[in-house]
This record gives structure tokens, C-alpha cells and sequence, in this order.
């Protein structure tokens, strides 16, 4: 089938000369890097900071700290009180929240595009002279245990997915969940908090992205206003930590409160390190879109509407990340079919495209998809911002975006099924399932519904 | 007015002038009857559209809950001599997106497509063929049955679902509001069943559709005629009864969860009430309005007693409810139910500080711009402007609207929908 040639029809959405040069980009003496993408669409604007420390540069005993100090990033500075953030981003119309990854820490507005000075104002000095105040540490900690109770330990399929990782990696520090192991939460101090701050929050550290209604010199100059009189600090030494060759499959059980059945299956893979010359990421993703990438993929296709095995069926990869790859098949099994089925039916998938490979016309379908992906992306000023940031976390520079979408046009068939037979065996393997305990049987469960007045 | 509240006026004023106002809504009626609501934007060569239909789950017949969703997940696997994987594929070849859902009130269709020739057209025949001629194969239907039981029985074992459900029946106890599938009503759906349901409620006369972006007003007339043209000629869907307010009280459902999960509210709104605008205003500072609530301030900020707390109102075609949530450690529930309690008793007495008002009208009016930039978010609020038959200047004066609004008019909207008598209390997993 034919396609459009995808490099034309992204360039048909970048008719002015001038956009050739977006997103722009400069770096402060400080080391602060200023990303700036035009979007005048609405007059609105993202501004992110991106600091390159997350849950995979923390230590033995301290694990939760980066996520904890994104917490106490509200909490106040000399010259903004705690709770004075979120009250001016909000009296200025805005939104903003944070995220903390195993890869990075960052923290956005979106705002009306005449707040952004503003914005950058707070932002900067919080990147300096947070207050990390004792008593306010002690309320937050609470909040970040609430938030591992809510998201993990009452979550069967999210403590799946911990303890897979970290069986599936025993030296490097991805084993570790973003959120931190309770006790260590339980044990963690301001003083805490106060190292990883002092070690990481640097404008050498950092980068910032804006995107939306602004134009790039004017957001040049204000970054170098408030961001431009913070010193460079001296970063601690990051330790390789890297993860030994797995040598033989790994196992694990999880019993929880559940119904259903899950399954996880992690390989080891590569990710990308070398934009121009990797070859095996780019298939990897190509690969996991043949599988999973729309309801007729050859997983749902098969294993959920064929032969009525599982009641869903996937695989995830992400090809770009600080640390290493795993490529996931996933599933839960059909009322009476076990988890050993369904791992024995995902596991003949992989061997069909190692022995057969994929269709033209399939992979050919994941490009299309992919190309309209990048195209729907330029609907939201957030996303835009997200995907520069995301590169840049996994140190791939934004200007290789384009490249990135080039190859993966550029993966053949062979490259597909090449992958499939280089890195799926049992070596680097990790299996994890979830057994679903009913809940306790409870004489009394309901209590009558009592009128209260 | 002291200099500090002068100042904050002045904000205020400026801010008012610097919305931007709403996208510009064209709006007209197919031949089978269909509403469209239409909005022009070349930027960007991507068209996405939402059909609406009046088929929720309040439609859906007693002891046949489950029906409307099990309708929605068969409507696109099978049409015209397609089959589901045909059907799927050819979406994918174009790069197209089909979703959307259902919920109490409607079930959802949303298209996003290129706006290329060759790329649209095939996605819009696509549409019409499933809305036009689904086939809802009886093989699918065995399968999706069984998937949509495997879903709801892990659901009823989250605490969160299980607080919800039991929430929802209790404000609802006469009204289909608050009935909700159970494994027995899924178990007892015929295919037949899905067959009646789509032929009354997918009907073009009570369908709404929403078009934004990358074509013309001629084009966008063709496409609406189109795919109208194609849906059943069902009869009007009727309104839905008026809901009774429920006697108040209390529910404890126990649970293995490490976090008790609280809920508490009652039927309060419905779409188009006058009194949406004192009560989304005065919300915000109650529990809307993220890290600058009262509720975030009390319940998270001062004593850590959660992650997350919020109040809202959902404004529905039929009062919809008012409902502050929150998940605490198991053993400090009682203490996190009566602050909330205390909170929103105090709220209820004073209504917000003139302080607090201004915060509200700031960030609602000032972030107005952030509700419109983007053609996804532009398409949710004319869907909904659509839907719920809302004036088409509802947006324009969406800012001015909330500037109006008084702290007496708050305090007394909340005091006309919210009292104490009627307020359902659920506690699952509690101390």
C-alpha cells in the first residue's frame, strides 16, 4: 500500500521559513539550558523546568527522596511563603503540578501568556532558596505515605509492577519504585531532602522549556532576568551502577486483594544511545506497535478476540530513557484459562515473528499511525513541551526529533523479526503474576444504611 | 475596599478584558434531525468530531444495566461486511482515532482523523458505515459480555469502585441515576437486548454532533448530512424523571484496603440551572480550586491526613451530584470525616471571604484561555455546549458569568441545594 512520504507531509505543516529554526535554543553562563518552541495558536504558554535528577540517582535507605522534595517545592521560600506558590500560579489563571520519574524531576505551569514572567520569577527562586521548613516536612511526609498507600500498596496491579522491577534489575537503581519503599519514607528526615536538594537543584542541572504564545528572544532575555543571576553549582559524581547480563529467567508471585489474573513479562532490551547509528530500538518500537499499537494488533487480535484467552493483551516499550530498556508483554487471562496459558499463547506470538517476521502492509499501518501521532501532537502546547522534555531527559537532544521519526520510517520487515529473535529468550527474562486472593469473607460487610441528622 | 482589594479588582478588570472570548459556533439541523454545532479552524490539518447520543446508562432498561456500555464496545465490530478486524485496520491505515464512552447521561462517538482528502473521506465513510449499519455479531457479543463481566468483578473488589457504587446508590435509591450494572444484570443481557437498545437511542432526532477544525462550513453541512442520514429513525428519546432527594445518612462497608475511602454529598445540579455559576465559584474555594481549597488547606496541607481531597459539582441532564471524596489510613477516618464535615458546615454558614471570591473569579476567569487552546478541548465544550442544548454564547460569557457572581448569591445557591438532612456519607475500609 502507499503512504504519503512522511517527511512531506510534516513539512507541509511548516510552510514559513522562520519555523525552520523552532524550536530555538540557548544556554545561559550558568549552564542553564532555555529551549523555546513558538506556537501561537492560543495565548496561552507552558513552562517547564526539568531537573536531571530523579528516583535513579538515589541511594540505599534515602529511596523516595526526589519525589518527596518535589513535594516540598510548594512549601515555600524566604520570599513566597509556604502554600504562596500554588496561590499565585492560580490568581494568575494558571495550572501547574510536577512529576518526579526514575529519569528526571520537573515542574510546569500552563498559563495565559502575559503570566510567564511571573512564572519564571517563582520558579527561579525556588530553584535556590527553598525554605525546607522541619514542621512542614513532617506534614508532607504524611501526605507522600497517603499517596504511596492510594497509588501503590492498595493497587494489586501497581505492586506488580514494583516488585517486577525489582527482581528484574538487582544493581541498577531503576529495581527502586519512584515513590520509595515505605520504610524508608517512614525513617526519612528534612535533612534528607535538604541534601538532595542542595545536590541537584542547579541551573546546571536543569533545563527549561517554553512553549506556546511567546517569542523566543523575549523568553531569551527573561530567563536570563530571573534564571541568569543563580550560580552554577558542582554536581556529585553519577555512578554507572550498571546492570550485570541477566543469566537465566526470573520468577515472582504477588498475592493481593484482585478477581482477575495479570501477567508480566519483561526483557531485557536496548535503548537508544546513538540516534544515527542504533538500529535495534527503532525496530523494538516498530515491533511493539505490530503487536499492540491499534484493536486489530496481533495481540488483541489473536489472544483476546480469536481465541478468547485473555480479556485484554498487550506489549509497551519506550525507547528512550536514562537507564536500561525492557520491552513488556502483558495480559490477564479468560474466566477458566490459567496465567501459564496465556504466557505459553504471548510467547508464541514472539516466536510467529521470529519465524515468519511481519507483514508489509503491517508494518507499513504502524508508520501511518505513527506519522498522524506526530501531527495530533501539534494540537496540545503541553504535549509539545512534554516531548522536548523527555527527550532531553534520556539525553537525546530535541533537535533529533525529526531524525527519531525518520528511522523509525526507516525499520524493515528483516529488522523487525531480527529483534524478535535477539532478545526475547529466557536469559533476560522476568516473569511476574499477580495471584488475586478473594476478599475476606466478612459476617456483617454492609452495615444498614443509618439516617444521620 | 481596602488598597489591597482595590488592587486585586484592578487584576480582576484587566483580566476580564484580556479573555480572549469563545470559538466562534456556527450551529444548524440536518435533514434527519440531528443538531450540529460547528467550529471553523484551519490551523492545523486535523478534523475530530463527536456524535452524542441520549443513550447513558440512565436509559438503560431494569435488570438490563450493562446494556448501554456493552452497545458502545459492539457498535464498531462489525458493519457494512466488515468485520472488527477489517474495520479496526482500516483505521489504522488512515491514522484515524475512533473512541469515546458512556456515561449516565450519553453515550460518546469521537473521530479525529487527518484533514487530507485521501485520509478524511475513507474516516468518514468508516463512521457512517458503523453508525449506519452495525452488525453487533453474536460472537463479539458472547466475548464482550464476558470481558465486560471480568472488568466489573474486578472492579467490585477496589474499594474505590465499591465506595463509588454504593455512593451513587444511596443519593439515587428510586432513580436510574443510581442503578448500576451488577454481574447479574450483565450475566442476563441478550444480544437481542443490545439490538433494542441501539434502536431506540442511537436515533439521528436525538443525536447531537460536534465538528471542529480543518474544513468548511460546506463541508462540515455535507459531512453532518452524511452521516446523519444514516442513523435509525428512532423516536425521540424522552427526559428522564426528576430525582427524589434521599433521606441523609451513613454507609460502612468493610474492606482489606490500608485507606478508607469517604465520599459524601447528595443530588444537586443540572445542566443549564442558573445557580451553576455561584455554585462552581463558591466550589472552588471549597474544594475545587486544587492546593488553594479550603478542604486541600485543612485536610492535606495542615494535618496530612490525605493525598488527595476534592469537592465538585457534576451537573447532569437530571440534578447531578455534589460530592467531596478522600482516602485516609485506616484508624484516622473518624478524624478525617468530621474535619471534612466541620469544613463543609462552615462553608455552608459563611460562604467564602471576599478574599477567597476574588481568588475564585481570578483563577476561573483568568485561566479561561487554558479551557480553549486546543482543538480537543474546543470540541469537549461544544459536544457538551450541544448535548445539553446551552446557549451558543455559552462561552463568550462563561468569564462574565462567574465575575457577576456575589458571596451572598454563593451562600445562598449552596444553602438552596446542599443540606444536611439529605448529605449520604460512604465509608469503605473504615477505621
Amino acid at each position: 500500500m502507499r503512504y504519503a512520504p512522511p517527511i512531506a507531509l510534516l513539512l507541509a505543516l511548516t510552510t514559513a521559513a522562520a519555523v525552520w529554526a523552532n524550536p530555538h535554543e540557548r544556554q545561559l553562563a550558568n549552564g542553564l539550558r532555555v529551549i523555546v518552541k513558538e506556537d501561537r495558536r492560543a495565548p496561552t504558554v507552558a513552562h517547564m523546568v526539568w531537573y536531571r535528577a530523579g528516583s535513579m540517582d538515589e541511594t540505599s535507605g534515602r529511596t523516595g527522596v526526589a519525589h518527596v522534595l518535589e513535594h516540598m517545592m510548594f512549601k515555600g521560600t524566604p520570599t513566597a511563603g509556604p502554600g504562596e506558590f500554588n496561590r499565585r500560579v492560580a490568581a494568575a489563571g494558571g495550572r501547574d503540578n510536577a512529576f518526579t520519574s526514575r529519569d528526571y524531576t520537573a515542574y510546569f505551569q500552563q498559563v495565559p501568556k502575559q503570566k510567564l514572567p511571573e512564572m519564571m520569577q517563582l520558579e527561579a527562586d525556588r530553584m535556590r532558596h527553598l525554605s525546607l521548613d522541619e514542621k512542614e516536612f513532617a506534614q508532607e511526609i504524611r501526605v507522600v505515605m497517603e499517596e504511596r498507600r492510594l497509588r501503590t500498596e492498595d493497587q494489586p496491579q501497581a505492586l506488580l509492577y514494583e516488585k517486577l522491577n525489582a527482581v528484574a534489575f538487582q544493581v541498577h537503581p531503576y529495581r527502586v519504585p519512584i515513590i520509595g519503599w515505605m520504610t524508608d519514607l517512614q525513617s526519612m528526615t528534612v535533612s534528607d531532602a535538604r541534601a538532595w536538594y542542595d545536590d541537584w537543584y542547579a541551573p546546571n542541572n536543569a533545563y527549561l522549556v517554553v512553549v506556546g504564545d511567546v517569542d523566543h528572544q523575549d523568553v531569551f532575555r527573561l530567563a536570563e532576568q530571573y534564571y541568569g543571576v543563580l550560580p552554577a553549582r558542582t554536581l556529585p559524581v553519577r555512578k554507572p551502577q550498571d546492570e550485570p547480563p541477566q543469566a537465566g529467567i526470573r520468577r515472582l508471585t504477588v498475592k493481593a486483594p484482585a478477581d482477575l489474573p495479570v501477567l508480566m513479562m519483561a526483557f531485557k532490551v536496548p535503548v537508544i544511545r546513538h540516534v544515527e547509528q542504533d538500529v535495534d530500538p527503532y525496530a523494538l518500537e516498530m515491533l511493539a506497535a505490530v503487536l499492540a499499537g491499534h484493536d486489530a494488533a496481533r495481540l488483541n487480535r489473536h489472544l483476546v478476540r480469536e481465541q478468547r484467552l485473555a480479556v485484554s493483551a498487550g506489549a509497551s516499550y519506550d525507547s528512550t530513557s536514562r537507564g536500561p530498556g525492557i520491552f513488556h508483554l502483558h495480559g490477564a487471562p479468560s474466566a477458566g484459562r490459567s496465567r501459564g496459558e496465556l504466557e505459553t499463547a504471548l510467547r508464541a506470538e514472539v516466536a510467529r515473528v521470529q519465524e515468519e517476521g511481519v507483514s508489509a502492509e503491517e508494518l507499513a499501518r504502524a508508520k501511518a499511525q505513527l506519522i498522524a501521532s506526530q501531527i495530533y501532537k501539534l494540537d496540545s502546547i503541553f504535549a509539545q513541551a512534554m516531548e522536548i522534555g523527555q527527550l532531553e531527559s534520556a539525553g537525546i537532544p530535541h533537535t533529533m526529533n525529526r531524525r527519531l521519526i525518520d528511522k523509525l520510517q526507516e525499520v524493515s520487515r528483516e529488522q523487525v523479526q531480527a529483534v524478535a529473535r535477539k532478545y526475547f529468550g529466557d536469559e533476560a527474562l522476568t516473569v511476574a503474576e499477580l495471584d488475586p486472593q478473594p476478599l475476606p469473607p466478612n459476617p456483617r460487610p454492609r452495615s444498614p444504611f443509618v439516617p444521620r441528622h | 475596599m481596602t488598597p489591597r482589594q482595590l488592587l486585586l479588582a484592578c487584576c480582576l478588570l484587566l483580566c476580564a478584558q484580556l479573555a480572549h472570548a469563545g470559538p466562534k459556533i456556527e450551529r444548524w439541523q440536518t435533514t434527519a434531525g440531528t443538531r450540529v454545532l460547528f467550529v471553523e479552524d484551519h490551523s492545523l490539518p486535523i478534523i475530530d468530531l463527536q456524535l452524542d447520543f441520549a443513550a447513558g446508562t440512565a436509559r438503560e432498561p431494569v435488570g438490563r444495566e450493562g446494556v448501554a456500555g456493552l452497545t458502545r464496545a459492539l457498535i464498531d465490530l462489525g458493519a457494512n461486511g466488515m468485520d472488527e478486524t477489517e474495520i479496526a485496520s482500516r483505521l489504522a491505515d488512515l491514522g484515524a482515532r475512533l473512541s469515546g464512552g458512556v456515561d449516565l447521561d450519553r453515550t460518546s462517538l469521537t473521530l479525529r482523523t487527518l484533514s487530507m482528502a485521501d485520509k478524511r473521506a475513507p474516516a468518514f465513510e468508516l463512521l457512517r458505515a458503523i453508525i449506519a449499519g452495525p452488525t453487533f455479531p453474536v460472537a463479539a457479543f458472547e466475548r464482550e459480555k464476558a470481558r465486560s463481566l471480568a472488568a466489573l468483578r474486578e472492579a467490585l473488589t477496589r474499594p474505590d469502585v465499591i465506595a463509588s457504587k454504593a455512593f451513587w446508590a444511596a443519593m439515587y435509591p428510586q432513580h436510574p441515576y443510581g442503578r448500576q450494572a451488577t454481574p447479574e444484570s450483565l450475566t442476563a443481557l441478550l444480544r437481542d437486548d443490545v439490538l433494542a437498545f441501539h434502536a431506540a437511542h442511537y436515533g439521528a432526532r436525538s443525536a447531537t454532533l460536534a465538528i471542529v477544525g480543518d474544513l468548511s462550513r460546506a463541508e462540515a453541512e455535507a459531512l453532518a448530512e452524511r452521516l446523519s442520514s444514516g442513523l435509525p429513525a428512532a423516536a425521540v428519546v424522552a427526559g428522564l424523571p426528576q430525582p427524589q432527594l434521599p433521606a441523609g445518612g451513613e454507609e460502612r462497608i468493610a474492606h482489606p484496603a490500608v485507606q478508607s475511602h469517604l465520599l459524601i454529598g447528595m443530588p444537586a445540579l443540572k445542566r443549564g440551572d442558573p445557580d451553576f455559576f455561584p455554585l462552581a465559584v463558591g466550589n472552588y474555594s471549597l474544594g475545587g480550586g486544587g492546593f488553594v481549597s479550603r478542604l486541600v488547606k485543612e485536610v492535606r496541607d495542615k494535618r496530612g491526613l490525605a493525598y488527595s481531597v476534592h469537592s465538585y459539582f457534576l451537573p447532569l441532564q437530571q440534578l447531578g451530584p455534589f460530592q467531596i471524596g478522600l482516602q485516609t489510613r485506616k484508624g484516622q477516618a473518624a478524624e478525617a470525616l468530621q474535619l471534612t464535615r466541620a469544613v463543609l458546615t462552615e462553608f455552608l454558614e459563611r460562604g467564602p471571604s471576599e478574599t477567597e471570591l476574588l481568588a475564585a473569579k481570578q483563577n476561573l476567569v483568568g485561566s479561561f484561555p487554558l479551557r480553549l487552546d486546543s482543538n480537543r478541548k474546543i470540541l469537549e465544550n461544544v459536544a457538551m455546549i450541544a448535548f445539553y442544548d446551552l446557549p451558543l454564547d455559552y462561552l463568550d460569557r462563561y468569564p462574565e458569568n462567574v465575575e457577576r457572581v456575589t458571596a451572598a448569591e454563593i451562600q445562598a445557591a449552596f444553602a438552596r441545594r446542599l443540606q444536611a438532612a439529605h448529605l449520604v456519607t460512604v465509608v469503605v475500609a473504615g477505621d
